[in-house]
């Protein structure tokens, strides 16, 4: 048997708690049984009620389900915190520079730096934007950053989302509810706010009109529609930002604009959020056969007549095989090296690597390339011999779409459980906003394994969700 | 406002009004049920409801034999039947949760309560549910809506197409609610004056909760020219077919001074309440009552018609 | 040569439509092997809308028309300078990567048949060019051209089972049997004016281009069994018929769709 792996725990230090912590630990010290049972009903109560039940990540299911929501808070420090968003900026914007490359000249490619097959092969990169430089060069203008920690120092990026990452209704939410349930707690710790999040984010999505908008852009929101999982934070983002929720069938194109069926006849729109996935954006460029989506949206694009947020091809900067370069694209756009570290990824395309990985499946990550949720996903440790050889001979069949990376130590923090209070693995998804500025509120989602011992913090799989503090100097 | 929006809101109108009329079409089947059977019995009244309610073509087929408990199940919980109770709700609740934002949280709280519970009705064993029961429940949850729409919706434009929704409905179906009475139930001239008719009549009266209003209002014996003037040409009667009409006109009104702009569905509208105006219960009584009623029910749907076209499909120029 | 073009589509609708929206690739190509000496793009009743190049190097106009209609009519004219530069496509603008055009698509997904076709064609041959010529022609003596046996959906590895097809069976099997070669092909869409021997030709033409190392895009038309030369006007390309089509266009309303085309390539001016 092997010995329990140390966890970094970040409310606890070998002398006790932590400073940052000290006041939770006051906290949690006067809050008996009886009334944190009575808490916790209280936030399902307020949860159901404004009706956040939704899957995050895309991840289907029962539309009516709970999240379960931890109450017991995150804490960082404000160092911690500079240096995380420092690192999460820059990410940012070298993905963002790769993007507008790889649709150019392909620079990086050019030079040596990524292999030209990666990306021109990939199923994400899109032909129909090639040669085009969105507004002010951005492609990706909600980037998630998906981190875990594993030391007081040591934060790993786990993944990128370029494309649309949601979840932010959670981090919105859940500081409203702990706020409403808890504000002697935010009277006694000073918190940095994140309900500037919205106003940003328009913030944002208007500066990155196009040229041809030539007064106060109109920002919409675009969802699939109201049977989608997600369709919960796509209306509380519109109300917040005060701007149109509208659905494919709600746009039309004619003379080189986008317009919006209102009851005052049609209104143009400027600058797209889209909820909805690049297939089924346009018939005429991406489906010919389909009639979903907004026909002739993609000309509309390519000849300046709106912006498209984030920019239809911007999936080519987080597939997972990518994903490897990231610290090479900070280098080579910001002459910069990483704040923040890659897990060290094996990709069983190369031969090598694959052998490794069939070596140590009992100990590695083992994640499909183009996957998400924790669904196709192999834990090693955590695994039986059956699980482990049933993925033996799917990796063996199409080894390209796997990649493996060493079971990381994940940081643990404080978790109300049934039991009263016990360490539970955290992850953390700070959504950062491109436009004219690189801006991120201070906070994020932090999601929890809410089983224990497990390392996977997808709400499929047992996770919940916390609220995530950063403590102001 | 995105055209959508204002449909669903309107849409909404519609679905908790015909909601509202489908309880009141099964209260008026029950209490005229209780009555000794005169002539056709009572399948021929239970018929006239599926008549009335535009869902005997629906019915007969799933059903056959117009049975009362079968009657009951179909108006009020069948899914099949897009104008039941149950679906009422649920496509009002649907739309609802389409603008979750658009509406306030009293709204929402009314008709997502009013799904809920709609859900353990149907749960319950039906020979445990009285149809008085299920009519009650019905009322109170459509008033909490109104309630909470009037109470707490901004005077804006949404607030205009729910209620042009309400009014738009409300005027087809009290249309509808007279005419079973008149047409439907009541086929055979030597029947006139009876005391049966008198007692479909205060039935009607009854089932529009406004038996004691007419009392106040007109005093005296129940005459059938007294409950047509009342139903269809008295203004201050809130389900008549003039107040519903008038309604309509204010919300029509309204928009032209949000948007600055006059349609043809104010036209429309006017048109309606004109004709209204200009007529005497003796000349409805003239053309002929199912005639007459006739008439209105196309011309509200015409109304309705423009209304879409002008706002709701986004293609005003 | 002088080449002129007159492409017309009528699109006729049982019910009027509500609201037609087309993307337009309809505009000849810039290259050393053609100038464009006039070309009108109308669609009757229609709006025009924004207007690019895009990575490929295509002129894309988007138009869109406003209902009541119960018709659409999409109209190109224009002549065009073209020379002989058998078949490579010098000075032509693009931006896309070369490898992006070995993407699968299910019109020019590879079975063994094609495989076997290109393994057996690049055999013993000398070059990337030289292969390609020969993939050209093995295309051409396996799919012989009959008109009316194969559809707009057809992939290139039915019409190589069925051994019958039009040019658009050709370039797609053309496009499968080099990518198995991991050779980047591409379909290009466009008119062949019909030459004098008499032998019967389609005016609005498809053919593929292959991408030939330090040549670069070089068009292959396995119909004919040539490189397009001046009789040709190019017009675009895609990965597949689908990509590469001159008119995308969606209609809404209820009616079903009806359409005639009639295309006319003259040599001289009109």
């Amino acid at each position: 048997m092997s010995m329990a792996p140390a966890f970094f725990n970040e409310m606890f230090d070998d002398n006790g708690i932590r400073p940052h912590y000290a006041k939770l630990g006051d906290w949690t010290q006067h809050m008996p049984a009886e009334l944190r049972q009575m808490k916790q009903a209280e936030a399902e109560a307020l949860f159901r009620r404004i009706g956040i039940t939704f899957a995050v990540y895309g991840e289907g299911g029962d539309p009516d389900r709970l999240i379960p929501f931890d109450m017991f808070p995150r804490v960082f420090t404000q160092p911690e915190w500079r240096r995380l968003e420092r690192g999460i900026k820059q990410r940012a914007k070298a993905l963002n520079a790769f993007l507008v490359d790889v649709y150019g000249r392909g620079e990086i490619i050019r030079a040596g730096r990524i292999p030209a097959r990666l990306i021109y092969g990939n199923e994400a990169y899109e032909k129909a934007v090639t040669g085009f430089v969105p507004p002010k060069g951005v492609y990706s203008h909600i980037v998630g950053i998906d981190l875990v920690r594993t030391g007081p120092d040591d934060f790993f990026v786990l993944e990128d989302n370029c494309r649309t990452p949601s979840g932010v209704s959670y981090m919105l939410e859940n500081r409203e509810i702990m706020m409403r349930m808890f504000p002697a707690l935010f009277r006694e710790n000073r918190i940095e706010p994140v309900d500037a999040y919205s106003t940003i984010l328009r913030r944002t999505l208007a500066s990155v009109a196009p040229a041809k908008c030539e007064s106060d852009p109109t920002v919409v929101i675009l969802t699939p529609g109201h049977y989608n999982s997600a369709y919960y934070e796509h209306s509380f983002l519109a109300d917040l930002m005060g701007v149109e929720l509208v659905e494919p069938a709600d746009l039309f194109v004619e003379g080189g604009f986008v317009w919006m069926r209102t009851t005052e006849g049609p209104q143009k729109v400027d600058v797209i959020y889209r909820r909805i996935d690049d297939a089924y954006l346009d018939p005429l460029c991406f489906r010919p056969d389909s009639m979903l989506g907004v026909p002739g949206l993609m000309d509309v694009y390519r000849s300046g007549g709106v912006t498209i947020a984030s920019a239809p091809g911007a999936g080519v900067a987080d597939d997972k095989a990518v994903y490897t370069f990231v610290p090479d694209m900070i280098r080579f756009y910001l002459g910069e090296e990483p704040i923040l570290q890659n897990v060290p990824t094996w990709q069983c395309a190369k031969a090598d690597d694959l052998k490794y990985v069939l070596d140590h499946l009992g100990e590695l990550v083992v994640k499909e390339v183009h996957g998400s949720g924790g669904y196709g996903m192999l834990v090693g440790p955590k695994s039986t011999e059956d699980q482990i050889a049933y993925f033996r001979t799917r990796i063996e069949e199409d080894p390209d779409n796997y990649i493996a990376q060493p079971t990381l130590s994940l940081s643990t923090c404080p978790s109300f459980v049934e039991e009263g209070i016990a360490p539970r693995h955290v992850d953390l998804r700070p959504y950062c906003l491109v436009g004219e500025k690189i801006e991120l509120v201070p906070g994020g989602l932090t999601r929890v394994a809410l089983r224990e011992g497990s390392l996977v913090v997808n709400s499929s799989q047992g996770g919940g969700v916390k609220d995530t503090w950063v403590l102001a100097e | 406002m995105l055209s959508r929006t204002a449909d669903n809101l309107y849409w909404i109108g519609r679905y908790i009004e015909r909601a509202e009329m489908m309880a009141r079409l099964l209260e008026v089947g029950a209490r005229i049920a209780l009555l000794p059977s005169v002539g056709h019995g009572y399948r021929n009244e239970w018929d006239s409801l599926l008549q009335a309610s535009g869902t005997a073509d629906g019915f007969s087929h799933k059903y056959g034999d117009p049975v009362q408990r079968n009657i009951e199940s179909y108006l009020f919980f069948d899914r099949d039947n897009p104008s039941s109770v149950a679906s009422c709700f649920e496509r009002a609740r649907e739309n609802g949760r389409i603008v979750r934002t658009a509406l306030t949280s009293q709204m929402w709280d009314a008709l997502n309560s009013a799904f809920q519970e709609l859900r353990q009705l149907e749960r319950q064993p039906r020979s445990e549910l009285e149809l008085g029961v299920l009519t009650e429940w019905t009322m109170r949850q459509t008033a909490l809506l109104r309630g909470a729409i009037e109470t707490t919706h901004l005077r804006n434009d949404g607030y205009d197409f729910l209620g042009l929704g309400y009014g738009l409905e409300r005027a087809d179906n009290t249309a509808r609610l007279i005419d079973v009475k008149y047409y439907v139930l009541l086929p055979r001239v030597d029947f006139v004056g009876s005391e049966f008719d008198n007692y479909q009549w205060t039935t009607l009266l009854r089932a529009m909760s406004a038996h004691r209003a007419f009392h106040w209002a007109y005093g005296g014996d129940v005459t059938p020219a007294k409950i047509a003037d009342f139903l269809i040409l008295n203004a201050k009667f809130p389900r008549s077919l003039m107040a519903s009409a008038l309604a309509v006109e204010r919300h029509l009104g309204h928009l032209e001074e949000t948007y600055g702009r006059r349609t043809e569905a104010q036209e429309a509208a006017e048109g309606l309440r004109d004709a209204l105006r200009g007529l005497s219960v003796e000349e409805i009584i003239e053309e002929g009552m199912h005639e007459f009623l006739s008439r209105v029910i196309g011309q509200v749907n015409r109304i309705g018609g423009i209304v879409h076209a002008t706002y709701l499909s986004g293609e005003m120029r | 040569m002088i080449v002129s073009v007159s492409h017309r589509s009528v699109y006729r609708y049982d019910a009027p439509l509500r609201l037609a929206v087309q993307s337009l690739r309809l505009t000849p190509s810039h290259f050393d092997g053609q100038k464009v000496l006039s070309w009108e793009i109308s669609v009757e009743g229609g709006t025009r809308g924004g207007a690019f190049r895009d990575g490929a190097g295509d002129w894309i106009e988007s138009w869109s028309v406003r209902g009541p209609a119960d018709r659409v009519e999409v109209a190109a004219t224009g002549t065009v300078d073209t020379t002989d530069l058998a078949g490579m496509l010098r000075g032509h603008r693009e931006t896309v990567h070369p490898l992006v055009y070995l993407r699968e698509t299910p019109a020019t997904m590879i079975d063994t048949a094609l495989a076997d076709l290109a393994a057996g064609a690049a055999r013993g041959a000398t070059s990337p060019l030289d292969t390609c010529h020969a993939l050209s022609n093995a295309v051409r003596a396996a799919i012989a051209y009959r008109p009316g046996v194969t559809g707009a959906h057809t992939s290139a590895a039915e019409a190589l089972a069925l051994g019958e097809g039009v040019c658009q069976d050709h370039a797609h099997a053309l496009i499968a049997a080099a990518r198995s070669l991991d050779i980047p092909g591409r379909y290009v869409s466009g008119y062949l004016l019909a030459d004098q021997d008499g032998k019967e030709h389609e005016a609005a033409h498809a053919w593929a281009e292959l991408w030939v190392g330090e040549l670069g895009w070089i068009g292959f038309d396995p119909a004919n069994a040539c490189c397009p030369n001046d009789l040709y006007i190019r017009i675009g390309s895609g990965f597949s018929a689908q990509d590469a089509a001159p008119i995308r266009g969606i209609a809404s309303g209820p009616g079903a769709e009806a359409l005639d085309v009639t295309v006319a390539v003259t040599a001289g001016q009109q």
